[in-house]
C-alpha cells in the first residue's frame, strides 16, 4: 500500500524523529510513505479569513498531486494535518475558494476536494487496525504509563477534522494499548500548550505546560506522547520534562515494532 | 487610530470572519474555554458585542486578538455556532491590514530564536503576527 506523504517543514529539520520512526514503522507494517515531490509549507496555521486564498494554495497543490496519483494523502505533523484537512474541506464545500483556487492553479481538471487526508494514526486505526498492530509488536511496552497529549490541531473543529471525539478522544489511548502500555487519561490532554505564543511570550506557555504536566503526572503518567513538533518544543521547555519525558508517538511505535535502532 | 466609516469596518469584519455576531447569546462559554482569556482586555465573548455596537476603534486598539492561540476551543464549544475565534481573527486581520498594524517585526526574531526552535513555530508566528 502506497500513500502520498506530506512531511512538512519541521519534519525535515527539528522534528526528524517524528518522520524517520514513522517511515521505519510503516515499512514494518507493510505500507509506504511516498513523499510528495516539491511540496510547499502549509504555513502552520490554517488561514481563517474567508478572503484568504493565496495562503491556502500550497495545500491545494499537495492535495491535487495526491489525487493525480490516486492515493490517499498521509500527514504526521498535527499542524500540517490540520491545515491540509481544512483546506480540503474548503475545496469540497466552499464554492468561492474552490473556484478562485482552481482558476489560479489551472490544473488539468479542477480539484474539488477528492483526496482523502489521513493522519498516520488514522492509518494505524482504520487501515492496519489496532488489533493487527498489537500482533506485530515484538517489544511490548509493558509497565509503561503513558499520557497521550492530543493538543488542539488534530481534534478541532471536530466537524471538519473528524479525527475523534474532540472532547473525549481515545485513538491515542487505543494506540498506547496496542503497544502493550497503559494509557493515562487526564483532563488537560486536549487543551492547548500555548502554541506559537511561545516565540514572544515563553512565560505564558510555561504556565500552560506546567498545568499539562501537573495534571498528567497526577494521574500517574511516566511519559507523554505527541504528534506535534510545537507541542513537543513547548513541553520540553518545562522543567517537568526532565522527569517526565515527551516522545513522538512514532518513536514508541518504532520501539515496540523493534525497528527503532535501524530507523 | 480613528475611523470615520464605522459601518464599513463592521461589514469588513463580518465579511472576513464569515460569522454572524447577532447569533451570540452571551453565554460566555468561549471565554470560559479560552486558555488566553486572562491575557485579553477584551474577552472572547465580548468581541460580538463590540462589533454589534460598532466599537471598532476600541477593538482595533486592543491587543487581545493577538493573544488568541488558534486552539479552536471556542469554535468547538460555542452552542450557537457563532465561531467566536473567527470574529477574534477578523479583528486581528483588520489591524494587520493597516499600515503599522503588524504585531511582530522581522528584526525582533533573531533574538527570540533558540537552538531547538521548530520551523513550525516561526511560520505560525509569522502568519499570525504579520500580514
Amino acid at each position: 500500500m502506497k500513500y502520498s506523504y506530506y512531511p512538512g517543514c519541521t519534519l525535515k529539520n527539528k522534528a526528524q524523529d517524528l518522520d524517520r520512526f514513522a517511515r521505519a514503522s510503516a515499512a514494518a507494517l507493510g505500507f509506504e510513505l511516498v513523499e510528495i515531490p516539491e511540496w510547499q509549507c502549509c504555513g502552520g496555521v490554517y488561514p481563517l479569513g474567508t478572503d484568504e486564498i493565496a495562503t491556502k494554495l500550497s495545500s491545494v497543490r499537495a492535495l491535487n498531486y495526491a489525487k493525480e496519483q490516486q492515493q490517499d494523502l498521509v500527514t504526521l505533523c498535527s499542524a500540517c494535518h490540520h491545515v491540509l484537512k481544512r483546506v480540503n474541506d474548503d475545496m469540497k464545500n466552499v464554492g468561492d475558494i474552490r473556484t478562485r483556487a482552481n482558476n489560479y492553479c489551472g490544473f488539468e481538471e479542477p480539484y474539488q476536494g477528492e483526496t482523502r487526508v489521513l493522519h498516520f494514526l488514522e492509518v494505524l486505526k482504520d487501515v492496519i487496525g489496532f488489533d493487527e498492530l498489537a500482533k506485530k509488536v515484538v517489544n511490548p511496552l509493558e509497565g509503561r504509563k503513558i499520557g497521550a497529549y492530543y493538543g488542539c490541531l488534530t481534534l478541532r473543529p471536530g466537524k471538519i477534522l473528524d479525527f475523534d471525539d474532540p472532547e473525549n478522544p481515545k485513538i491515542m489511548e487505543d494506540f498506547i494499548r496496542a503497544l502493550g502500555a497503559e494509557p493515562v487519561i487526564y483532563s488537560m490532554r486536549n487543551e492547548c500548550c500555548g502554541g506559537y505564543v511561545s516565540l514572544k511570550d515563553p512565560e505564558f506557555t510555561k504556565t500552560r505546560t506546567k498545568m499539562i504536566f501537573d495534571d498528567s503526572t497526577g494521574f500517574g503518567a511516566d511519559c507523554l506522547i505527541t504528534a506535534c513538533p510545537l507541542c513537543m518544543y513547548n513541553l520540553n521547555k518545562s522543567e517537568a520534562s526532565s522527569k517526565v519525558p515527551v516522545y513522538y508517538f512514532t518513536e514508541l511505535l518504532a520501539e515496540a515494532l523493534g525497528v527503532k535502532e535501524e530507523a | 487610530m480613528g475611523f470615520t466609516n464605522v459601518e464599513s469596518q463592521v461589514e469588513l469584519i463580518k465579511e472576513i470572519s464569515g460569522s454572524d455576531p447577532y447569533k451570540c447569546m452571551k453565554c460566555g462559554k468561549c471565554t470560559a474555554s479560552c486558555p488566553s482569556y486572562d491575557e485579553m482586555d477584551i474577552k472572547p465573548h465580548q468581541f460580538a458585542s463590540y462589533i454589534i455596537r460598532g466599537d471598532i476603534d476600541e477593538l482595533l486598539e486592543s491587543k487581545a486578538a493577538f493573544k488568541c492561540l488558534a486552539c479552536f476551543a471556542c469554535i468547538e464549544r460555542c452552542p450557537r455556532d457563532v465561531q467566536p475565534g473567527r470574529l477574534v481573527d477578523a479583528a486581528r486581520q483588520l489591524q494587520e491590514r493597516q499600515r503599522g498594524g503588524d504585531y511582530m517585526q522581522p528584526e525582533e526574531v533573531p533574538e527570540l530564536l533558540a537552538e531547538d526552535l521548530p520551523q513550525q513555530l516561526l511560520v505560525s508566528a509569522f502568519r499570525r503576527y504579520r500580514r
